[in-house]
């Protein structure tokens, strides 16, 4: 289970999280929805010790994130896969030295690594795209590629930064199928994402982040169901 | 002292401990052996071996604006031979490892702060920090370690152009023939001139490539900022090579 307690993280005068605590249970969904700007990607990358934050702390599996080690901390990314919101592949790689390096890293054989890139890419509907570059794929294709990177090194948790943003309608569709894929593996998944129709068809819990705070948590029905004025105009998406 | 002085001085200070403890990170890197030591050999090639065609055409018109003005210096106070000393002298101890620097700082020092900024700025080294990779074993020690290692190579390489070049332009364009360029050569030639020269480029090859990583790792967003990085890598690895240069002179002679 990954615990966010009382995060706070600032970027000079600018205060974005002001002491955000969430539960991310396992083998659940859970969608933390909100404006842009509002520090979701923030909150994400306090979970994985990409930034620092100014106070608070997170809780991965009972041990304490930003008390680790640089080996604890490597060890701990082993665990966790995280998605980029654009996808975030490296350019002069192929899509399957993109796979394969997290692999190689984790100091798996030749076959071994090879199998997971087959598997991963048939999970997310890409077989046959292994000696691309990124260069030569779509947006939605890309995001794909990033989410079969996770899911290749058989993590626990999958962080997913705005994985349909930007995506058409139907790309938008595969990717919750994905998440929910990926979900029935197994692995647990926290979604950051200001796409309704994407957070309710994936989610199973729902978070609303708002002006640097946790405003509501609930079910999927709790969510829907809300009389909270903010959430509400949120997920309707009115002005 | 005035406040923007002090302000200045601050900042100046601030950054010097920036390149200090990235310098500390990059050394305890190196222990990370397994993830740089597949990366070197494709960072010599690239840094090194696609860096000799500049630095010997560089090193060729050296050569030749050395020998014409030693020679304009020389004629009728000094005997013409003296051509070969300097040429050899300052092509080894000076011009060649410091042009040669200079031209890689330009070229190494631009291709490493664009490459590193512009994956910094796609969320790629995050990426690679997710997978569990040091990014410093994995970005910057075999950048900094192929510099260290080409650039005396690349550095020796012209020396012997700039030399061939001064000595060919002195048989053909002065009134000075292959033995007395060779005497004049050997006249003050010390080994220590080849080593000096040696030792001071492969400091230039660590700093120039330490700039670039530094500034490419900072890039802020978009293509200015990146921009703004590769033009701050190519002017600090400039202004540590010159201020190297100093230092070496300084200790060694």
């Amino acid at each position: 289970m990954i615990t966010i307690d009382g995060l706070t993280k600032a970027f000079g005068a600018k205060r974005v999280l002001e002491g955000v605590s969430l539960e991310v249970p396992d083998g659940r969904n859970t969608v933390v929805i909100g404006y842009s700007g509002v520090g979701k990607s923030v909150m994400l990358k306090c979970i994985v010790a990409l930034l620092e934050p100014d106070a608070g702390q997170v809780v991965v599996d009972g041990a304490v994130v930003q008390a680790m080690s640089r080996g604890e901390l490597a060890e701990l990314r082993g665990r966790i896969g995280y998605v980029f919101q654009f996808a975030a592949l490296f350019d002069s790689m192929t899509v399957a030295e993109n796979i394969a390096l997290g692999l190689v890293k984790r100091g798996l054989d030749r076959d071994t690594i090879a199998q997971r890139i087959e598997e991963s890419l048939a999970v997310v509907e890409l077989s046959g795209t292994e000696d691309k570059y990124p260069a030569e794929l779509s947006g939605g294709m890309r995001k794909r590629v990033g989410i079969a990177r996770a899911v290749a090194l058989k993590p626990h948790y999958i962080l997913y930064d705005e994985p349909t943003s930007g995506l058409d309608p139907v790309t938008s569709a595969v990717m919750d199928q994905l998440m929910v894929r990926t979900r029935d593996l197994g692995v647990t998944g926290l979604v950051v994402t200001h796409d309704m129709r994407s957070a309710f068809c994936v989610g199973d819990r729902i978070a609303m982040l708002h002006e640097g705070r946790i405003r509501q948590v609930g079910t999927k029905a709790e969510i829907q169901a809300t009389e909270d004025p903010v959430v509400r105009q949120f997920i309707e998406g009115r002005p | 002292m005035s406040p923007p002085v002090a302000s200045r001085i601050a900042a100046r200070d601030g950054f010097v401990a920036h390149i200090g403890r990235r310098s500390l990170e990059t050394a305890r890197a190196l222990a990370d052996v397994r993830t740089w030591s597949p990366l070197l050999m494709g960072q010599m090639r690239r840094l090194g071996v696609d860096s000799v065609p500049i630095a010997l055409f560089i090193a060729v018109f050296t050569g030749i604006v050395l020998s014409l003005l030693s020679s304009y210096i020389f004629t009728g106070a000094v005997p013409l031979y003296f051509v070969g000393a300097l040429v050899g002298k300052t092509v080894m101890m000076e011009l060649g490892p410091v042009l040669t620097g200079m031209a890689l700082a330009g070229r190494v020092g631009a291709s490493i702060a664009a490459e590193l900024g512009t994956m910094k700025v796609t969320e790629q080294v995050d990426a690679l920090e997710t997978l569990a990779y040091d990014r410093n074993a994995y970005l910057v020690v075999p950048r900094v370690l192929a510099a260290t290692l080409m650039f005396p190579v690349v550095t020796a390489l012209a020396m012997g152009v700039g030399i061939t070049s001064g000595w060919i332009t002195a048989v053909n364009l002065l009134d000075l023939s292959t033995p007395e360029f060779f005497k004049g050569l050997k006249l003050f030639y010390q080994f220590k001139d080849i080593w000096f020269g040696l030792l001071k480029s492969a400091s230039f090859g660590a700093a120039v490539a330490l700039m670039g990583c530094l500034r490419g790792l900072d890039a802020k967003s978009g293509a200015q900022g990146v921009g703004q990085s590769t033009t701050r890598a190519v002017v600090l690895g400039c202004e540590a090579i010159l201020v190297l240069d100093a230092f070496w002179a300084l200790v060694l002679l």
